[in-house]
């Protein structure tokens, strides 16, 4: 792919990466990228999950070291071999995870990342620098605050401010609009065109190839580690974009609304007046009323920590009703175990399936059979049918069109890899209720729509389905009826086609409640 | 075979199995051979110190261990207890439960069988033996239990409260014994059990059937381990609790039966002293009989073949020990240098380092 990023100007680039290759062991994440960053632009970095972006500006930032390649500072080349390099090259970056402290206050926080912290701290410069940053920029926030106290999008504005003061010239956004509400997500765009306007350059990470259009000056899209494309704003737009991702169209999932439901069918689960008792880092639900029927998609929207987690778990009884009912499938299961609860035919699609859903060091094969090992025991136990879970899982796999490898240990397997063998485990055998948590994270587009597919074949086939996602297009686009949850409670209930994204989202950020 | 054997083609990728095996035991002898060399050399230097010859001292060791029958008889006697405390603690070890509580298992077991030793005398050993088993088993479990419920309702770390009550059951042990059991001349120990309640030896040797026992239970753990529903949910919850939790599978009850089972075990080999080794009960008999068996456990990843090979080397050290002690007049103290040393040297093998790192860089990469 010829770099095409010195079209129309002659302005030497801010940053320069030339023919940067970088291998893990049997991929290559990046392969010959060349990427330009002049000041003042936005460039945007677009491509799909393991496209190979994140990889591309963590060499940039120092944390792994390129195969092969170089990286210009105004034209001079440079050596970042650590992000402590980076930062002299005043190059900073926002991750994914934020890295503030709780426990500290903001001004705290920000002076720990100054290049030279002195002994003791003269507080009021730093109050008064942060003032004068966050006025600017619109980035407001008390610097006497705990950042315990604060939420993900004052966070972040934290983590910006963070940079600024550290003198940092170029910022690199890792998906920043991830954890944002849309009426955040303008919020920032604003602020990010304000520090153009300064004369930052700065790198956005992201697969939304809407926001892509919405702020950014230049676009690089990434496919598979290689260059697809980079073009200006001005000679950009959706089909393009999507083309250069995916090297094709895409057609999205036929979703297909329900059909008008039966009244007097019972749901199948139902939670009345449900409180929990939150432990550490835990949401408490209050007052849950909440009812799924049968061939119904209920979509859960909501800023994560909200309670979102807490509301699958307390269905899966992973935690305990502190006061209220459950009621799954006309059954009184407030206390009933786990195992209980699914062999009564709950799925449970859980947000982190390494940590939540697989067992890292045991094959696939010895995972799939962990959900229903009393299925698949023989001779009372004493052995177990791998014949029959193979069968089984091959079956599945053909049925939602998905394919991983079925004798490698879990570990071994990417995020997409056990997205997908989670989805087949759990619904495989047609469970009559599933609890989806961010079911299409870490997945390719192609794998994403396939994975929307088998949710609305469950409930076309009368399942119910209980689908908590961050993403409110794939919300909007799959949902019979979708709730708000706020601060642990249920703060809107709507149909999706009387509502619209913003009033979700301000709903989210518990903004004031409007009646719809 | 085949169905069980499913799971295997991935292991071997197409290498014959045995061969691939047979590389894999041959790896592991010449690894331990080279530790056991470095350890022997170490205190080598010791007696050397001491004015001994190292030479002498190992010859002696060899041959009175390996050298004669009757050695090796003696070295299979202290291996036994070895082996299957080291049991106790490898099978709640895969459910990532430290039970550091052997010991003190160990004493409720002897306890429990003497008391039935003591009580049923006139029974003949066909059932007499059987329930002093179920009997021994039953007090390890007991006093496995308390931290095992504890531990499963989340309110005390079962390392913690294994370990404290190490040291009351030699308490409960001693109370029975000063205050009801002991012989008419002594004190501090019972009469001898009668016939019926000894467990039958082989050959004219000290090695009695708790050998055989300690042997099927190792085999039985293996395969349990391997093939059975049980030991794939017990690997499950040790590979990963939660994810385990929310796939459906009872992990607290698992924490709590699994416990008992490893107290049972631990209760077995208290049987297994008293009936065997000592055929009465005595006041603070096991001297970190149970300790001893969490270090081989540890030692060998609670691996049953591993440990097998190091039960027995330590066997070989104790009671080539023993004898050192008689023929070169080294204090027994010296034999702790030298089992420092072993176990020094197997801790401080940069080979699992060098595994855990190529397991962490798995074969298929994330992209």
């Amino acid at each position: 792919m010829p770099d095409q990023s010195h079209q129309g100007s002659a302005q030497t680039p801010f940053i320069a990466m030339r023919e940067i290759t970088k291998t893990f062991p049997g991929v290559v994440a990046n392969d010959q990228i060349n990427f330009d960053v002049y000041r003042s632009e936005i460039h945007a970095l677009l491509g799909e999950n393991g496209a190979g972006k994140s990889t591309l500006v963590k060499i940039l930032y120092g944390y792994y070291r390129a195969d092969a390649g170089r990286i210009l500072l105004d034209g001079k080349p440079v050596s970042i071999r650590s992000p402590q390099d980076a930062r002299r090259a005043n190059i900073g970056m926002v991750f994914q995870e934020f890295t503030l402290i709780p426990a500290l206050s903001v001004a705290e926080n920000i002076a720990l990342f100054l290049p030279e912290l002195p002994a003791v701290l003269n507080r009021r410069e730093i109050h008064r620098q942060i003032q004068a940053l966050s006025e600017r920029y619109e980035l407001h926030v008390d610097p006497q605050v705990m950042v315990a106290g604060l939420s993900v999008g004052e966070r972040q504005k934290v983590e910006i401010l963070k940079l600024l003061l550290s003198n940092a010239r170029i910022l690199i956004l890792d998906e920043p609009t991830r954890v944002l509400a849309p009426h955040e997500v303008v919020a920032l765009f604003r602020v990010l065109d304000h520090l153009r306007q300064d004369g930052y350059a700065i790198i956005l990470i992201t697969h939304k190839v809407k926001e892509v259009l919405q702020c950014a000056d230049r676009i690089t899209v990434l496919r598979a580690g290689r260059v697809a494309g980079s073009l200006p704003r001005a000679e950009a737009d959706e089909g393009k974009l999507v083309t250069l991702m995916f090297g094709r169209e895409l057609v999205g999932p036929k979703a297909g609304r329900q059909k008008a439901r039966d009244e007097a069918v019972p749901p199948l689960l139902e939670l009345r007046g449900v409180e929990t008792r939150a432990e550490g880092a835990e949401t408490s639900l209050k007052g849950i009323d909440l009812r799924v029927y049968p061939g119904e998609i209920v979509g859960v929207a909501g800023v994560s920590g909200n309670g979102q987690r807490e509301l699958g778990d307390i269905v899966l009884g992973m935690i305990r009703c502190a006061r209220g009912k459950k009621l799954l499938f006309g059954e009184d299961l407030t206390h009933a175990s786990i195992g209980t609860v699914r062999r009564r035919g709950v799925a449970f699609v859980p947000e982190d399936p390494l940590t939540m859903a697989a067992v890292p060091f045991m094959t696939v094969l010895e995972n799939m059979a962990l959900t229903r090992t009393w299925h698949y025991a023989r001779s009372g136990g004493f052995r177990v049918d791998w014949q029959a879970i193979r069968s089984d899982v091959q079956d599945a796999m053909g049925r939602f069109g998905f394919s991983f490898p079925l004798y490698a240990p879990a570990r071994a397997l990417s995020g997409g890899n056990l997205q997908r063998m989670t989805i087949v485990r759990e619904l495989a055998h047609g469970p009559r209720l599933i609890i989806a948590s961010y079911p299409t994270r870490g997945l390719d587009v192609q794998s994403a729509i396939a994975a929307r597919q088998a949710l609305i074949q469950a409930r076309d086939d009368g399942a119910g389905v209980l689908l908590i996602s961050e993403d409110l297009e794939e919300l909007f686009a799959l949902s019979d009826r979708l709730i708000v949850l706020y601060g642990g409670r249920i703060v809107g209930t709507f149909r999706p086609e009387e509502t619209d994204a913003y009033t979700v989202g301000h709903l989210m950020t518990g903004a004031e409640v409007q009646h719809v | 075979m085949s169905r069980t054997n499913a799971i295997i083609p991935s292991l071997t990728q197409g290498k014959p199995r045995l061969a691939a095996f047979g590389q894999r035991f041959l790896n592991g002898v010449i690894r331990y051979t080279l530790m056991i060399l470095l350890a022997l050399l170490l205190f080598g230097a010791i007696l050397l110190i001491s004015g001994r010859n190292p030479l002498h001292s190992y010859r002696d060791m060899l041959t009175s261990t390996l050298g004669s029958a009757y050695g090796f008889s003696e070295v299979l006697v202290a291996m036994t207890p070895m082996l299957i405390t080291a049991l106790a603690v490898a099978l709640p070890s895969r459910l990532i439960l430290i039970n550091v509580g052997v010991e003190g298992q160990l004493y409720m077991g002897a306890c429990f069988a003497t008391w039935g030793a003591l009580t049923f005398r006139d029974w003949p050993a066909w059932c007499l033996l059987p329930l002093m088993v179920l009997l021994g088993m039953a007090g390890g479990a007991l006093w496995a239990f308390m931290p095992g419920y504890l531990r499963a309702r989340g309110i005390v770390n079962e390392t913690i409260t294994t370990l404290l009550l190490n040291s009351v059951a030699p308490k409960v042990v001693s109370f029975f014994i000063f205050g009801f059991w002991h012989s008419p001349m002594d004190t501090d120990k019972t009469a001898s059990f009668v016939p019926a309640a000894r467990l039958p030896t082989f050959f004219g040797t000290r090695v009695d059937l708790s050998l055989a026992i300690a042997l099927v239970l190792l085999a039985l753990f293996w395969w349990v381990m391997k093939s059975t529903r049980w030991g794939l949910e017990m690997r499950a919850i040790g590979g990963n609790p939660q994810a385990a939790r929310r796939n459906g599978l009872p992990v607290s009850t698992y924490l709590v039966v699994v416990m008992c089972i490893g107290g049972a075990i631990a209760g077995l080999a208290g049987m297994a002293q008293v009936s065997g080794y000592y055929g009465l009960l005595l006041n603070n008999f096991s001297r970190g009989t149970g300790y001893m068996g969490f270090l081989i456990s540890w030692l060998s990843f609670g691996d049953p073949l591993g440990i097998l090979l190091t039960s027995f080397v330590v066997a070989v050290i104790f009671t080539g020990g023993n004898l050192l002690q008689l023929t070169q007049g080294l204090p027994f103290a010296v034999i702790n240098i030298l089992l420092a040393f072993t176990l020094f040297v197997v801790l401080a093998r940069p080979t699992q380092a060098v595994i855990a790192l190529k397991g962490a860089y798995g074969s298929e990469p994330k992209p």
